[in-house]
């Protein structure tokens, strides 16, 4: 397979491809990191999970065209200041979720995925509705598509690199926002203990509802981002759903640290794969690796110690 | 289309209402040659199989997803259909009778597809439906239709290996799409070398099958990889890394649905510039309704081969698109299948007219031989083996999202769905 080609030219496919694993790491963790925090921190299984991201791309493409239509000075920018509003839009209609489906459904863990459902099928069709049932085209401001040139024969994606920079940026605020502030404090006490936490005073129902708000609303931050790299349609979130869940199951609901050190085997294995072999086969042997490791280690590859 | 009317055999019985019908024929051929009128063919001569067709009306089914993952590409089809259904209609209808139609949802699910073939076909006796997208769809109705004598007009252009006494296919099949377009990029534009890339579901590899086929033995050229991703992936990069390595001379892709919005973007996004031709990418799958999606700019410079482009220039289609539009919104884009399925309900109605029957059987022994003079993509012919003999033409895409058609072939393509050397 390499034998007509020059070191030079094979260092730079190489390097190009590694570069690819990490774009594809960082959609993972984008996609991921909102399921994470949901999945992991409150053992709901939110199956509409991609329709919260694809509403963060529905707002992107709307913002675009308030901004062609009003401010087209400023549209090399609209991109932030969608990726703000999704995060509005989806942590709201998280909340709305939240407040009249899902905390009804606690104890229940297993409804809680068929009324997600649910919500998935009605956001789907809310979407074929408002938008009409074909894809829409958002238009990505000039600066964001194209790539940067390093050498003759290396060029890096700007979108790729702004996926990864926001995957970080999105990581670190997590963190943050999980170990290092009050109200991360109390999300991880109601966790470990709801009825201890309830009786130190922890108002949980308000803390369980601003926990569902974040993780959609970072989901609409990723569908957001994905405009970039993937189509906006009703049924568009469908595509991420399974890649979502396989990589918060694989790294251990409830540990964010997982999330990343999964989404980053996932991808690395996925990427390297597909060069070598067609990319059906690939999928085909990443899904048959995950499921092995997960019989051989159900809690996932980082497993949350909980005294039960 | 002229032809003489020859009368119904009920003409003969002395009944009241074959009198009125003798004397009102004479003022129709005199003054509407075009329209026939129901009183000339009576509802029990017509219709001796219990259709639903009454002095006034016939009834026929559209049958398309208009919920669920198929949505985006069946909705076209409908409005098209529909459309067709209402000029019919404006005409004069179909043997003097309007055309009602009753439509189903499919729902993107291929049982559902069958139940609701069932339904139109022993529930509401519709003399033929208008539906179907997808293949999978189409397998699932076809032994519905074989048991219960139905029709199908089906739109989309597909892998072929298929015919059946029930269903015609008003797309093409993949011999038609593919072959006239290699040999094009082949002669103009001097490729050597194919990468072929697909979508990993029956179309794509048998179209696959057909490029690689001919590639290598009719044109003696070079296939350097070929690759297929399930339906949906959205992560390209590592391909387009393969694609650079090998430096193919055409890029032959056949990705659907939600992937070809990423597969476009991340192309250009990794620097492959289209309108460069280095390498060029040829396609069979993306039609103007698919650049919504994908956005002009990220697939400037591409060509597809089809038979149909919305920009095609002929007196015929300008009427069409501007009817398309009036009707269903100035935004509106029509692709191929659109057009294709806008065929649908004048390719039955005059097969009926031919027959002077409703009757399944009559219809479909009427169909073969049938011309069409006013399709928008100029003239069309029913062949024996229920496909439509067409054109096939390049086109190359421009940023607004239009095509622009570079080259069309001489005469129409025979349509082929068992081809001898290419399975």
């Amino acid at each position: 397979m390499f034998a007509d080609y020059s070191w030079g030219d094979l260092m730079s496919i190489f390097a190009m491809q590694g570069f690819a694993g990490l774009i594809l790491f960082s959609v993972y963790v984008l996609m991921a990191l909102g399921l994470a925090i949901i999945f992991g921190q409150m053992g709901v299984i939110n199956m509409a999970h991609g329709e919260f991201m694809i509403l963060g791309a529905y707002v992107t493409y709307l913002t675009s065209k308030l901004f062609a239509a009003f401010l087209p000075g400023l549209f090399g920018l609209y991109f932030f200041v969608a990726m703000i509003l999704a995060f509005i839009a989806s942590g709201g209609l998280g909340m709305a979720v939240e407040w009249l489906l899902i905390r009804h459904l606690y104890k229940r863990p297993l409804d809680t995925l068929l009324a997600t459902w649910g919500v998935s099928l009605i956001l789907q069709q809310l979407y074929r509705t408002v938008f009409g049932a074909r894809e829409v085209g958002v238009e990505i401001p000039q600066w964001m598509m194209g790539s940067l040139t390093l050498t003759d024969t290396i060029e890096i994606p700007i979108n790729g690199l702004f996926v990864m920079v926001l995957a970080i940026g999105i990581s670190v605020a997590i963190y943050v926002l999980m170990y290092r502030s009050g109200w991360g404090l109390q999300v991880r006490a109601v966790v470990a203990n709801r009825a201890m936490a309830d009786a130190v005073g922890i108002n949980t129902a308000r803390t369980d509802r601003l926990t569902f708000g974040v993780g959609c609303g970072v989901a609409g931050v990723a569908g957001a981002a994905f405009t970039m790299i993937g189509s906006t349609g009703p049924t568009a979130g469908q595509l991420y759903i399974v890649d979502t869940f396989l990589v918060v199951v694989f790294g251990g609901a409830g540990n964010l640290l997982g999330t990343i050190v999964s989404a980053f085997s996932i991808s690395q294995g996925q990427s390297i794969l597909e060069f070598f072999l067609s990319g059906s086969t690939a999928k085909v042997l990443t899904l048959l690796t995950v499921v092995i490791i997960v019989m051989v280690r159900p809690q996932g590859l980082f497993a949350l110690k909980l005294r039960k | 289309m002229s032809r003489k009317i020859s009368l119904p055999p009920a003409f003969a019985a002395p009944s009241r209402r074959g009198f009125l019908a003798g004397a009102s024929a004479l003022g129709a051929t005199l003054f509407l040659p075009k329209n026939l009128r129901a009183a000339d063919y009576p509802t029990a001569a017509v219709n001796t199989t219990g259709l639903a067709v009454t002095d006034t009306e016939a009834t026929i089914g559209i049958l398309h997803s208009v919920t669920g993952t198929m949505a985006i590409s069946e909705t076209g089809s409908v409005q098209a259909e529909k459309l067709a259904v209402e000029q019919i209609n404006a005409q004069g209808g179909v043997l003097g009778r309007k055309i009602k139609v009753v439509q189903e949802d499919g729902a993107s699910d291929w049982p559902t597809f069958a139940e609701k073939a069932k339904k139109l076909l022993v529930d509401d006796k519709v003399c033929s439906v208008m539906g179907c997208w997808t293949s999978a769809s189409r397998k699932a109705v076809l032994p519905v239709f074989e048991q219960y004598n139905g029709i199908l007009y089906y739109p989309t252009f597909y892998e072929g290996l298929e015919q059946s006494h029930n269903v015609f296919y008003d797309g093409q099949e993949a011999t038609q799409q593919i072959i006239a377009g290699l040999d094009w990029v082949t002669k103009t534009k001097g490729a050597r070398s194919f990468y072929l890339l697909g979508s990993d579901y029956i179309w794509p590899r048998t179209s696959n099958k057909i490029a690689r086929k001919h590639i290598e033995d009719k044109l003696g050229l070079e296939v350097v990889g070929e690759e297929y991703y399930p339906l949906g992936h959205t992560q390209f990069n590592s391909v387009i890394n393969k694609i650079k390595l090998k430096k193919p001379d055409v890029i032959y892709a056949i990705v659907v649905g939600g992937s070809n919005v990423a597969f476009y973007k991340q192309l250009k996004a990794a620097g492959i510039d289209l309108t460069k031709e280095k390498p060029l990418l040829l396609t069979i799958s993306v039609t103007e309704d698919e650049i919504r999606g994908i956005g002009g700019e990220n697939i400037e410079g591409a060509y597809a081969c089809m038979k149909y482009f919305q920009s095609l220039k002929n007196p015929n289609n300008e009427a069409f698109v501007k009817a398309f539009k009036a009707m269903w919104g100035q935004d509106m884009v029509i692709g191929d299948v659109t057009q294709a399925a806008y065929l649908g309900p004048w390719l039955w109605k005059a097969a009926v007219e031919k027959a002077g029957s409703f009757d399944v059987e009559k219809v479909i022994a009427a169909s073969p031989g049938i011309e069409l003079t006013t399709a928008p993509e100029g003239y069309v012919k029913i062949h024996e083996n229920h496909h439509l003999w067409s054109k096939t033409r390049v086109g190359r895409a421009l940023a607004d999202g239009q095509y622009d058609v570079v080259w069309e072939t001489p005469d129409l393509v025979e349509p082929n769905p068992f081809p001898a050397g290419y399975q």
